[in-house]
């Protein structure tokens, strides 16, 4: 398991091609990655992303762990960045490696839907005419229970 | 103990972090003292089924107690991912 938390960066192409290589067990890797998108209204010029260090990681290894534990994986993968990002650059990866792709790809929706609630970030976004936080959604808490 | 700020609550209050003697024994004991502060804490205190509290980073709830707490942060609900 590999977690991740910078400002820099990441090579998804890289990432993605070097993760569970090792493995000649896993015969599924699924991998996504989150892209900063453009304001519906008004051009956006900066998502800015705000995170707890000292929490961060230890909120993402736990989260991480749980789907190791859940879905028998051979492996996790979890970057995260945070600062300030432009339209088009990529906020995240994780990438799951199981036997199988039904346990792949749903530990991926699972590290996705608590990432997003439950990962101390938070965004910020600055357009040309306006700067606010983005609101949890009702939705990402409820995409909880299922889990 | 250190009190922590993130997102609009820092806005609000205006501050990352402080340190704040206090013998509250539960997180909304200390919300209640910090509130009774002055008006920004008062503000960004108001609703807090819009706020989220860490103990020693760890997410918990308002009536978690404070003793041998070290760290105490608030914030809105997170937007990760």
């Amino acid at each position: 398991m590999r977690v991740v938390v910078q400002e820099a960066p990441f090579d998804f192409g890289a990432e993605a091609e070097a993760f569970a290589s090792a493995r000649t067990d896993m015969g599924a890797v699924v991998t996504f990655t989150g892209v900063v998108r453009d304001l519906a209204g008004d051009r956006l010029d900066a998502m800015e992303i705000e995170h707890y260090p000292g929490m961060t990681q230890k909120a993402l290894e736990a989260i991480a762990d749980e789907a190791i534990r859940r879905w028998s994986l051979g492996d996790a993968l979890v970057i995260h960045r945070f600062g300030r990002l432009t339209p088009g650059e990529r906020i995240m990866m994780v990438a799951t490696a199981a036997p199988h792709r039904k346990d792949a790809f749903e530990a991926a929706e699972f590290l996705m839907d608590y990432l997003k609630s439950r990962a101390p970030f938070w965004k910020k976004e600055h357009g040309t005419d306006s700067a606010g936080w983005v609101a949890a959604k009702d939705e990402d808490e409820a995409a909880l229970d299922r889990w | 103990m250190d009190v922590l700020y993130f997102a609009w609550v820092r806005e609000r209050i205006g501050l990352p972090r402080e340190r704040v003697e206090t013998d509250a024994a539960t997180v909304s004991d200390l919300v209640t003292e910090l509130s009774a502060r002055e008006d920004r804490y008062a503000a960004a205190f108001a609703d807090l089924s819009a706020l989220r509290v860490a103990v020693d980073q760890e997410l918990t709830d308002f009536d978690a107690p404070l003793a041998g707490a070290r760290e105490v942060a608030f914030f809105p609900p997170m937007t990760g991912g």
